[in-house]
């Protein structure tokens, strides 16, 4: 199976290497200020808030506890709409059904709205190596396409760059374009320079924000109009999701959708909201002849095997977990390799690549919670974050090791360290001899202890134990 | 087995989580509160007004003359209108030589590359509206299809007063969206709009740079 990142360096270079970058470092904490101020500016009542959040919350543990009947639901509804539906079980099955499309159509091009699941498949990729050019429209994500760089973030994919960085990457790249960083300016060459594209393109594909199982309607939205572009101007419209994205009745996606723009970027409603259910009818003038659903497992259904575990699908890809996590305000959403950084990328990576490469995601936390009190399906985040922590350190074939890659962060000696341990405080004589040399011999501790003491002061034990201080107060 | 087989068998297997019961939309939508129609009106102007849009009284009688002017103001030459539409017919009857107003005819395949380039400005009208948000919305037929508000860099829109809905929710129960959806539904809050550059917002990304609203008053009670 192939996939889009490769894990080198390591996490702990590249975060080391982020944190070092003083430029990406001013980027990235403007840009958070920025993103929580605006937030909170649009939630001025918190019990508001709160009952938002529980409904939200119902609202997806609802659509996961129905999840297999509303799948077989939306594929009825959306097939008597008129629109395929296709299910993969993996990126190279999702990417062959792309690729089957287009060769049906004799594609050559094809129009991109902003998709995290076709960067989780590494679609570009796919059909570059088929011959077909799959062109991002998104702003955001066509610079960071120009660049040759992933997106660094869920919602704002360019939000490393700078607009003079992108200014220069224009000038360079663009045939007539001249250095100006003015951003109307900017964004103006961007409409040209699509617009020829998007008339041209044989397939135009997109994301989806929620699939309605009631109606079979394809839930979309976005601030530019591209997204109604791929999906409105060229003959076929390709739509990808994964399978935790179903909501049961159409009502459900107005609390949804309450909740989505006000936590991801603080505004108060996006430019489109756009309900696609079918293709283009006799009579109709416009809109694709062919419309396809793909329904991506990927993993996912690991974790929804998983009782604890399931809540991660109920993520709304808000991106507000990033926003305010202190982790990914310094290192930046490259650093995690993954297609899915911050907090929510730790939670969900492990199913989609396994815990082996993904495992120090998890331990790259504060476990302070900022994620899981802004996260507005109340996602238990910090619970899941340790739960993987203890699936990492798992003995393999235990029942405390069940997904992919359990165990993947054993080694020899901290599992001796944690047999002695355990050994020393199952004994009761055995644990007092050791407590009583241990702060006699204190002065002989060692004072490079590893990773510890690169940043802190060594760990020293206390010069008298517990029960010798009981001891002293007794008499 | 087939991926669907495999996957919908992986779910099924799955140990039921905590209990989930249905949740209750109608419940939290009753504690957001009514508006009277003047409220609806001012909140729909005031919140989309904010996301740049501009928004225009007037009546069913006097609407094409006001878009005759506003035409002419911003320097429209061309404007595009649904054929068999009862709002393409009152501007072609009020159009003068300054506005030449073309009708919607063909497929959008035949003749998409005109429709890129050689027009300013698409008239359409709104199904109704929403006041919370200050959204337009718009049910698009062979009167007045998809690209017309997406294409053309100003779109016009004609709206009912008396069709603005206090949020999505009520638009949505009231007129049974549920029942039958068409084939694509659009709710509209503002022209076109990006801050993918350094969080600095720009209008005009890929769809109209203008949104300018026509609201009519005193159609119905
Ligand atoms: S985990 Fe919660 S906060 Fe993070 S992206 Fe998902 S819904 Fe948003």
């Amino acid at each position: 199976m192939s996939q889009p990142i490769e894990f080198h360096p390591s996490f702990a270079e590249r975060s080391k290497a982020a944190v070092n970058d003083a430029h990406l470092r001013r980027s990235f904490r403007g840009a958070m200020d920025f993103l929580q101020a605006k937030r909170r500016a649009q939630f001025p009542d918190a019990a508001e808030l709160s009952d938002l959040r529980d409904l939200g919350a119902a609202i997806r543990r609802y659509a996961l506890a129905n999840l297999p009947d509303l799948l077989e639901q939306l594929e009825a509804t959306l097939t008597a709409n008129g629109v395929k539906v296709h299910w993969a079980e993996t990126p190279a099955e999702a990417n062959a059904i792309v690729l089957d499309i287009a060769r049906r159509r004799n594609a050559a091009s094809m129009v991109k709205g902003k998709s995290m699941v076709s960067e989780e498949v590494g679609l570009n990729h796919a059909m570059a190596a088929a011959g077909i050019e799959a062109l991002e429209t998104d702003m955001g994500e066509y610079i960071v396409q120009l660049a040759n760089e992933a997106p660094s973030h869920i919602i704002m994919p360019a939000i490393h760059k700078t607009k003079e960085q992108i200014a220069e990457l224009f000038a360079a790249k663009l045939p007539g374009v001249a250095y100006t960083d003015n951003v109307d300016a900017l964004i103006r060459v961007g409409r040209e320079v699509l617009r020829k594209k998007f008339a041209a393109a044989d397939i135009g594909l997109s994301g989806v924000n929620f699939a309605v199982a009631e109606t079979g309607t394809i839930y979309l939205v976005e601030n530019e109009g591209n997204g109604r572009m791929c999906t409105t101007v060229p003959r076929v419209h390709v739509a990808i999701t994964g399978i935790e994205k179903v909501v049961a009745r159409l009502e459900h996606v107005v609390p949804l959708n309450s909740l989505l723009p006000r936590s991801a970027t603080g505004q108060a409603v996006e430019t489109y909201q756009n309900f696609i259910s079918g293709p283009r009818k006799p009579h109709e003038l416009d809109g694709p002849d062919e419309v396809h659903l793909i329904l991506l497992d990927n993993g996912r259904t690991q974790a929804y095997a998983d009782v604890q575990l399931r809540a991660t699908l109920q993520c709304i890809r808000c991106g507000a977990c990033m926003n305010h996590c202190p982790v990914y305000a310094r290192i930046g959403g490259h650093a995690y390799g993954t297609t899915y950084p911050g907090p929510i990328g730790a939670i969900i990576s492990p199913h989609l690549l396994g815990l082996e490469s993904t495992y120090p995601l998890a331990f790259a936390s504060t476990l302070c919670g900022a994620c899981a009190e802004v996260c507005p399906v109340r996602i238990p985040i910090v619970d899941i974050l340790i739960r993987l922590r203890n699936e990492a350190q798992a003995r393999p074939g235990s029942t405390d090791a069940t997904l992919r890659g359990s165990g993947a962060a054993r080694t020899g000696l901290v599992s001796a360290i944690w047999r002695t341990w355990s050994m020393i405080y199952g004994r009761l004589g055995l644990y007092r001899l050791t407590s009583w040399f241990m702060s006699r011999g204190r002065a002989l501790s060692p004072t490079e202890q590893g990773a510890w003491t690169q940043s802190r002061t060594p760990l020293v034990p206390a010069p008298k134990r517990l029960r010798d201080l009981l001891k002293e107060r007794r008499r | 087995m087939s991926a669907r087989d495999n996957i919908l068998a992986r779910l099924r297997a799955a140990p039921s989580g905590v209990p989930a019961p249905p949740p209750d939309v109608a419940a939290w939508h009753a504690t957001t509160g009514g508006m009277d129609r003047e409220t609806r009106i001012a909140r729909f102007r005031a919140n989309i007004e904010a996301a740049h849009a501009e928004v225009h009284d007037t009546d069913a009688a006097s609407w094409p003359a006001l878009l005759c002017d506003l035409a002419a103001a911003k320097g429209v030459r061309t404007l595009l209108v649904g054929k068999d539409a009862a709002e393409g017919d009152a501007m072609t009857a009020h159009a003068d030589a300054k506005l030449q107003v073309l009708r919607y005819e063909k497929p959008a395949s035949e003749w998409r590359n005109g429709f890129f380039d050689a027009i300013d400005a698409a008239l359409t009208p709104a199904r109704s509206a929403l006041a919370d948000t200050g959204s337009l919305i718009l049910w698009p037929d062979a009167r007045a299809p998809r690209l017309m508000s997406l294409v053309p860099p100003i779109h016009f829109v004609l709206l009912d007063a008396a069709s603005i809905h206090a949020d999505l929710y009520e638009a949505m129960t009231a007129e049974r969206w549920a029942d039958g959806m068409p084939t694509n539904a659009l709710v509209i809050s503002g022209p076109s709009k990006t801050a993918d550059i350094q969080q600095t917002l720009a209008y005009g990304a890929h769809g109209p740079r203008e949104v300018i609203v026509l609201l009519m008053h005193g159609t119905t009670t």
